[in-house]
């Protein structure tokens, strides 16, 4: 039987577009419904209860939820294209690093985005030796993956584009391209691949919505 | 095919996150030396083996570190393949374990710290009750993944088990310390017979510490921290 495959996500969710990367990566057909997280819609709340959030993967009518989750899910599920190295050492590299990603590297670059003056003056160094660890374990590979995008590039991939808005919005250099020469590169590299340079969502729109971020927490209490 | 590298586990006793990696190893009858962290110093191997996290555990396997549990916990199901599998066969079944362990991780870990850590009494009321409901979802959890048997793996013990299980001698040492119930046979009552079936079973019942045990390093740990010069 055909599978029935759905993304619930929204335009700008990074964590969907790792959803979709995947599933083009392994050219899989699905379905897209675009949600409005201010009205969430009754089978996103059906799809995911717990969380109640975006990525949600539906198969032939069975949901999966966050993000990391899915990847494993549509890896083992389909073979073609391998996200994840078969060696189990390397396996448990790409894992552990993802996980760096979600649990460390998001929250100190957010903190950059979402403050000003000393507090963000102590924010800037974090995210930067966060990054300092992704730039030494790059290694001189042109990807995680090797040779073409995995499941570590994927975790890490909106950096390839946030990072350059949050810079934008907020005036602070975080790549700098002779302190973080791989990186650089890997940005470069990561975006020459077909399948991530169609996906991203609009540039402007970005920078506007993530300009509208830093506002919005920023703003004095009690003016929202 | 199991290998005969080396295998040493740097951790400690009372770390659920440690207990993991051990019930994993234990599973799959893995010898290994456990290389036990002192309270309050890192050793230059750990330091050295997860410089990024600087915590345990840490599996080193044939020299090669491998750091957080869970990541540890698939690694070992991963290379003694074919021995007791950890994680479920069906795809959507592993789906469903690491969503929940993730869940566990993310989000019922820091409640039921934050009952003991919190920074008002009104926080520590609003962790347990976050850990409380956390603790339903897993109860109506366990009945869609256990289908009816002893353990949210089936028949034996497996990643979500695992995941939740090494809780297990914490929580019994936040209710005795705050005379409370977490697991409750009124409210839980299929997580309160798993509890006794996972505390029995030969690959958890050598690293699940005593509750007495547990709760003297506690009561250590809480006079340490209220000895500390303030941050």
């Amino acid at each position: 039987m055909a599978d029935d495959l759905k993304v619930f996500r929204t335009w700008s969710s990074p964590f969907a577009l790792r959803i979709i990367w995947a599933l083009q990566l392994k050219g899989l057909e699905y379905e897209t419904i675009f949600e409005d997280l201010s009205q969430k819609s009754p089978l996103l709340l059906q799809y995911n209860p717990t969380y109640k959030k975006v990525p949600v993967l539906v198969h032939n009518g069975k949901p999966i939820s966050e993000s990391l989750v899915i990847l494993e899910y549509i890896e083992e599920t389909w073979n073609q294209n391998p996200l994840l190295p078969e060696d189990p050492y390397e396996r448990a590299k790409a894992r552990f690093w993802a996980k760096f990603v979600d649990e460390k590297l998001l929250q100190s670059v957010i903190d950059v985005l979402v403050t000003e003056g000393n507090k963000q003056e102590e924010a800037v160094p974090r995210a930067k030796e966060n990054l300092k660890y992704i730039e030494e374990e790059l290694k001189g590979n042109k990807f995680f993956g090797g040779a073409t995008i995995g499941f570590t590039d994927i975790a890490l991939g909106w950096t390839a584009r946030w990072l350059p808005i949050i810079e934008e919005v907020t005036g602070i250099k975080l790549i700098e391209a002779d302190t973080f020469p791989r990186i650089s590169e890997w940005m470069q590299n990561f975006c020459d691949v077909p399948v991530i340079k169609a996906n991203w969502p609009p540039y402007d729109k970005m920078v506007t919505k993530v300009q509208g971020t830093r506002e919005k927490c920023l703003a004095p209490k009690g003016t929202n | 095919m199991a290998t005969t590298d080396d295998v040493k586990l740097i951790g400690a006793w009372p770390s659920p996150f440690v207990m993991r990696a051990r019930i994993a190893l234990n599973i799959k009858s893995v010898d290994y030396e456990f290389l036990q962290e002192q309270l309050g110093t890192k050793s230059d191997l750990l330091l050295k083996s997860n410089p990024v996290h600087k915590k345990i555990p840490v599996l080193i396997h044939g020299h090669k570190p491998v750091c957080e549990s869970l990541v540890i916990v698939q690694y070992v199901d991963d290379v003694w393949a074919s021995d007791q599998p950890i994680l479920p066969s069906d795809p959507y079944d592993r789906a469903i374990a690491r969503f929940w362990a993730a869940y566990i991780d993310d989000k019922w870990f820091p409640s039921l710290s934050g009952m003991a850590r919190g920074p008002t009494e009104e926080a520590k009321k609003a962790a347990y009750e976050q850990v409380v409901e956390g603790l339903a979802l897993l109860e109506d959890a366990f009945g869609k993944c256990s289908k009816g048997k002893p353990f949210f793996g089936g028949d034996r013990i497996g990643y979500l088990d695992i995941a939740l299980g090494s809780f297990l001698g914490w929580i019994r040492v936040t209710e005795k310390m705050g005379n409370l119930k977490l697991l409750d046979e009124a409210k839980t009552p299929h997580l309160v017979k798993w509890a006794e079936n996972f505390c029995a079973d030969a690959s958890v019942k050598d690293v699940m510490p005593e509750t007495d045990k547990l709760a003297e390093f506690a009561k250590m740990l809480m006079a340490k921290a209220k000895s500390a010069p303030p941050n």
